[in-house]
């Protein structure tokens, strides 16, 4: 494979980046055109890298492009190195393609804001940070993408930053994301402990070696990574805030392709994972719940951005249950990764569309019939909605059918929590569509719903396309397993019942969640949400993870730093001082000594001599 | 007439080493030369003839020491009276770089209506009629080149003494151009004339007191030679009292020309009254020169009593270090500021000096007290002379502003200014990625190999105080607000643009990559005898 395409696909954005940060004003007229080039040029690379990959044996397709040697501290030798194998360039393929087409959109998302060119060299510092962070051959490596792509997600939640509440979400999911970063720099330093180095290569060949006591610190470490970037419980608040953020961050960044990084790091660390129970345990359950929750919460949102948050928290929950699975499941969490990397963005970037229409409204209850002014936009969140809920041939239907299997395989009790996952999404999302292009139309006079321009909508109806026919990635000849099986191996699980039978069953209760949702919202919506029963409230109010958060971590973080200001203005300001008086005052004393004399500086000196000669004869005679 | 022939073998010619001493005896030549022209050149040419003179004469002694240096060359010469060796070449070198940076300032004539620093006729009474004539009629002291070059002669011969006379002889040659030069100022001339004479008044008492110390020196050992005093202590002959006595009081006049405490007194009315490149000029070099002069004496002819000596000295550099460090905090002066500040760091160079003495000269791991004081000055030397050009730079009507009041805010009239001197003085607090702290690291380093360990916790604490009062400089040019009538910052010509660009950039090299100097400094290894 060519090394020259490998660094490109990183450097590439990286560049234009820096062009349209650095180029300022001059670049205005042409910085998103440049931006969406860039992205367009590394999908180029990630497809050429791919159709190379695709003539070569299963054992040649990994490999190590070795760039510089980036530092040396004593025993451990950091170098500048990407991995491309088959597990990265299907990232870099989803990353860069769906990346391009979130571009596109945003040409004519963001046409009226001045400060485009921001918002596209954003974009490009994003996607390179993200093509760094799953072409790192290195966990250091992976940290700074890591890093970088957190910055990124920052910088554009925040970017209306004129908006308290985008300021504020931003600076959240940042907090947030620093706990979580902990983690991963703590499992990165303790690589080098047990390790010598933080390599893929050193890490899967030592981790055979590790005891089980480390296996699962170290994996509980990246657990709780993968729980920041990932927005899993508990770590999971910040990521409905971060709606705050332009339509089509929240469609690329904080639902197809960083969020799923924790995702990504879990897979990619399966030799750890593989060397303890209690670790990859922790990664089911914490899907588990976080897939429970997430679809909660988007039961009871008005908003339709925080409906889709809570479903693409949900659905995460799903891959990392996979990814808990081990071998099992590995390829499906990837699978789902990707399927919901098009239909999420689909429905994003097909809400993004609707907002466009209705002046940047996002409570659904000010929509309703919909379908009518927005033919296109209709019918691809249709396709969206088909596929989410996972109804063949949809591509949702493919890769999360089998993970409801596979955790079936694994226990009943986990297997029947997805199943119940896989309805709840059936009722929130029949909901969104209800809601939003169903029923009478609820909107105020002033508004005028109409279709997006076409550079909007064409990147829609190749998402709707992809959702629809992305499982061909499994259904044609089980090829994504084969694809994935030299990286993160392939392990065949056998559910208590026959795949037809959990297909039909699983069908079932997405048909149940269906029927729910129409018959309470078949009716008309108010436009004023009605007060709702302690349930509703519940997951209204995101099931109480921002109160919990105040209580157990906020305040007493606030009592903490009050008490360290005023130890610090008693104790230390006032040992300060109390030292600089001290000094102050010997200062002025000493200073009279200085009399302008030269009389008194002689004597001085007369003293000072008599000191001397006496001092050195003491010291002989004593 | 032949009992008027004295035999031919009762004189026999003293053998010169021309080629050794050749950097000095040019500065010394070209200071008659300067002379010479200065009775001779019309008034008009004067200026830049002298300018020319000792330019070229700093260059050519300058070459001529790298010569030297390079060929790593190391002898006693002109009969035992002088030692060539690595010490005395690199501090030749640092000596004559500092000296071009001062001879720069001492040449800038666009800050004061295209008048230098000095006094038109120096004889003429402040504030009378003949001065008025002398100012109107442009009159400078272009004798101050020639005074220079006398006085930077006389600090390289300081530093390679080999023999008390020749160190009390040199002591005085660079010491009068100096008493003179401090007299000199053009403006604020009262001031600038009582500082010469306190300045010459107790420079006259410490020299009286090293000539003493050295009478009794001689007394004791029969030889004026510091190898020959040296051999002495070795051989246990009796009289260590006289011996004591003398070491004492030729320590006495030394500490008092590197401006320890309690023999500092002078530092801050001399620092403040002399013209400020002047000011420059002394606080670097001289303090450079009184320094290796000190370290050669007590290294090499009293090393062997060093266990008496010692806890002197510790007692001095602490007093040095404390008294510095407190005494500059409520100063109001910039000048006086950086003269208490200048004792402060006499104090740090002092606990390397004593270090060694210490552990004995064999301290092979790490850094040696020599390397780490010659390091110290070329740091301290250049942000020193670097500082005082900025100051004077700040101008009001009347002069230099050098009351700190007149600063405030110094940092928003002009940034780039104050950023610089807010760079010389963090070098001189010891911050990282500055020269000061390589400087500063060194010497502590020095000292505690050595044993000192007690001295670096009274150093490392003392530049924490001293911090305090630099820091407080640059808040007040920076945090505050721009009064009224704030002092101009005056536009510089060429010598003084040029003094400041070297000073800083040393500053910032020697703090990024210390790495050559301090090992030029390691290879110039020990003194000689």
């Amino acid at each position: 494979m060519s090394h020259e395409l490998t660094w490109l696909l990183v450097a590439i954005p990286a560049v234009s980046a820096a062009i349209l940060l650095l180029g300022g004003k001059a670049t205005n007229k042409w910085g998103h055109l440049l931006g969406t080039a860039a992205s367009l040029a590394s999908f180029v690379c990630g497809v050429l890298l791919f159709v190379q990959m695709q003539g070569l044996h299963d054992e040649e397709r990994s490999e190590t492009v070795r760039l510089f040697e980036w530092f040396t501290v004593g025993n451990v030798k950091v170098d500048f190195t990407l991995l491309i194998d088959p597990l990265s360039i299907l990232f870099v393929l989803l990353i860069t393609g769906v990346g391009s087409l979130i571009h596109i959109y945003s040409i004519g998302y963001m046409e009226h804001d001045v400060r485009r060119r921001r918002f596209f060299a954003y974009l490009n510092l994003f996607v390179a940070a993200m093509l760094l962070l799953v072409l790192a051959a290195d966990y250091l490596l992976v940290f700074v993408g890591w890093e970088g792509v957190g910055l990124a997600s920052y910088l554009l939640i925040g970017f209306w930053q004129h908006k308290t509440s985008a300021a504020v979400a931003a600076k959240k999911a940042f907090v947030v994301n620093r706990v979580g970063d902990i983690g991963l720099s703590l499992a990165v330093m303790s690589m080098w402990g047990l390790f010598g180095s933080s390599a893929f290569a050193s890490v899967n060949a030592g981790a055979e070696g590790m005891s089980s006591t480390w296996a699962t610190l170290v994996g509980l470490m990246l657990l709780l990574a993968a729980c920041g970037k990932s927005a899993q419980v508990p770590l999971q608040s910040w990521l409905l805030d971060a709606m705050e953020g332009p339509t089509p961050v929240s469609a690329l960044i904080h639902a197809a392709t960083m969020v799923t990084a924790g995702v990504y790091l879990v897979v990619r660390s399966h030799a750890i994972f593989e060397m303890s129970e209690t670790a990859s345990t922790a990664v089911v359950i914490v899907g588990t719940v976080t897939a429970l929750a997430g679809a909660i919460i988007g039961t009871a949102k008005d908003d339709i951005k925080k409906a889709l948050a809570g479903s693409t928290m949900s659905q995460i929950g799903y891959m990392m249950l996979a990814a808990g699975l081990g071998p099992a499941g590995y390829v499906f969490a990837i699978f789902h990764l990707i399927t919901h990397g098009f239909f999420k963005a689909n429905m994003f970037l097909g809400a993004g569309s609707v907002m466009h229409g209705m002046n940047d409204d996002v409570n659904m209850r000010h929509y309703g019939a919909l379908r009518i002014p927005m033919k296109i936009t209709f019918v691809t969140f249709a396709f969206g909605y088909l596929a989410i809920l996972g109804i063949p041939p949809f591509a949702g239907f493919f890769s999360k059918d089998k993970i409801i299997e596979a955790a079936f395989a694994h226990n009943p009790v986990i297997g029947l929590c997805a199943l119940l996952g896989a309805g709840i999404t059936a009722f929130y999302m029949t909901r969104v569509m209800l809601m939003t292009f169903m029923g009478k139309k609820r909107w105020a006079d002033d508004v005028h719903p109409h279709e997006s321009p076409k550079v909007m909508t064409i990147p829609l109806i190749i998402l709707a396309a992809l959702s629809l026919g992305g499982g061909a990635l499994y259904f044609a000849g089980h090829w994504i397993e084969h694809w994935l099986e030299p990286v993160v191996g392939v392990e065949e699980e056998h559910p208590p019942l026959p795949a037809i039978a959990m297909t039909a069953i699983t069908l079932a209760v997405v048909a149940v969640g269906i029927v729910i949702a129409v018959a309470k919202y078949r009716r008309d919506i108010p436009r004023e949400a009605p007060a709702g029963s302690p349930l509703t409230v519940l997951a209204r109010r995101d099931l109480f993870g921002d109160a919990l958060n105040e209580a157990v971590l906020m305040r007493p973080g606030q009592y903490l730093t009050r008490t360290l200001v005023w130890l610090d203005n008693r104790g230390v300001d006032g040992l300060v001082n109390g030292l600089a008086a001290l000094f102050g005052g010997l200062s002025g004393r000493l200073r009279r000594f200085q009399t302008g004399f030269v009389r008194s500086y002689a004597l001085s000196m007369v003293f000072g001599a008599a000191f001397v000669v006496v001092a050195l004869l003491a010291v002989r005679l004593s | 007439m032949i009992g008027l022939i004295l035999p031919a073998a009762d004189f026999v010619a003293p053998k010169i080493e021309y080629t050794e001493l050749m950097p000095m005896l040019v500065v010394f030549g070209a200071a008659c030369v300067g002379v010479i022209a200065e009775a001779f050149l019309p008034r008009a040419l004067r200026h830049v003839a002298q300018l020319a003179i000792t330019v070229v004469a700093i260059l050519a002694a300058g070459v001529l020491t790298g010569l030297l240096i390079n060929d790593n060359k190391e002898l006693i010469a002109a009969q035992g009276a002088i030692a060539v060796d690595g010490p005395a070449l690199f501090t030749w070198m640092i000596l004559l770089a500092l000296t071009l940076i001062s001879v720069l300032l001492f040449a800038e004539r666009s800050l004061d209506g295209g008048l230098s620093a000095f006094a038109s006729q120096a004889a003429a009474v402040p504030g009378s009629e003949a001065e008025r004539e002398g100012t109107a009629a442009r009159i400078e002291h272009t004798e101050i080149f020639p005074l220079t070059l006398f006085a930077v002669g006389g600090m390289m011969l300081f530093a390679s003494a080999n023999d008390l006379l020749v160190l009390f002889v040199a002591l005085e040659v660079f010491s009068l151009p100096l008493y003179l030069l401090c007299g000199l100022a053009r403006r604020r001339r009262l001031i600038s004339q009582e500082a010469a004479m306190k300045y010459f008044l107790l420079g006259a008492f410490a020299s009286a007191f090293l000539l003493f110390g050295i009478a009794l020196l001689y007394g004791y050992a029969g030889t004026m030679s510091l190898g020959g005093i040296a051999d002495t202590l070795g051989k246990n002959t009796g009289g260590e009292t006289i011996l004591l006595a003398g070491t004492g009081l030729v320590g006495v006049g030394l500490l008092f020309k590197v401006g320890a405490v309690p023999f500092h007194n002078w530092t801050p009315d001399v620092y403040q009254g002399a013209p400020t490149p002047v000011t420059g000029f002394m606080a670097a070099c001289t303090k450079i020169a009184a320094f290796i002069g000190l370290m050669r004496v007590f290294y090499v002819a009293l090393g062997g009593t060093r266990w008496d000596w010692a806890p002197m000295m510790w007692v001095v550099a602490i007093l040095t270090m404390v008294v510095g460090s407190i005494v500059a905090i409520t100063q109001t002066d910039v000048k006086r500021m950086l003269a208490y500040s200048s004792i402060a760091h006499a104090g740090f160079l002092l606990t390397a000096f004593v270090g060694l003495a210490q552990a004995g000269s064999g301290v092979h791991n790490g850094i040696t007290s020599t390397q780490a004081v010659l390091f110290y000055l070329v740091s301290y030397g250049f942000s020193t002379i670097g500082a005082f050009a900025v100051i004077t730079l700040v101008r009001d009507a009347s002069g230099e502003a050098t009351h700190l009041s007149r600063w405030a805010g110094l940092g928003k009239k002009s940034p780039l200014l104050a950023g610089i001197f807010a760079f010389f003085l963090l070098s001189f607090a010891g911050i990282p990625l500055t020269a000061g702290f390589t400087g500063k690291w060194a010497v502590f380093s020095a000292a505690w190999s050595g044993g000192a360990w007690p001295l670096v916790v009274v150093a490392v604490l003392s530049s924490l105080v001293a911090a305090f009062f630099y820091v407080r400089v640059i808040v007040l040019m920076f945090f505050s607000d721009l009064p009224a009538d704030a002092p101009d910052v005056a536009l510089p010509g060429w010598q003084t643009t040029t003094a400041v660009a070297l000073g800083l950039a040393a500053t910032v090299v020697l703090g990024l990559v210390p790495g050559p100097v301090l090992d030029l400094a390691a290879r110039a290894g020990e003194f000689i005898r």
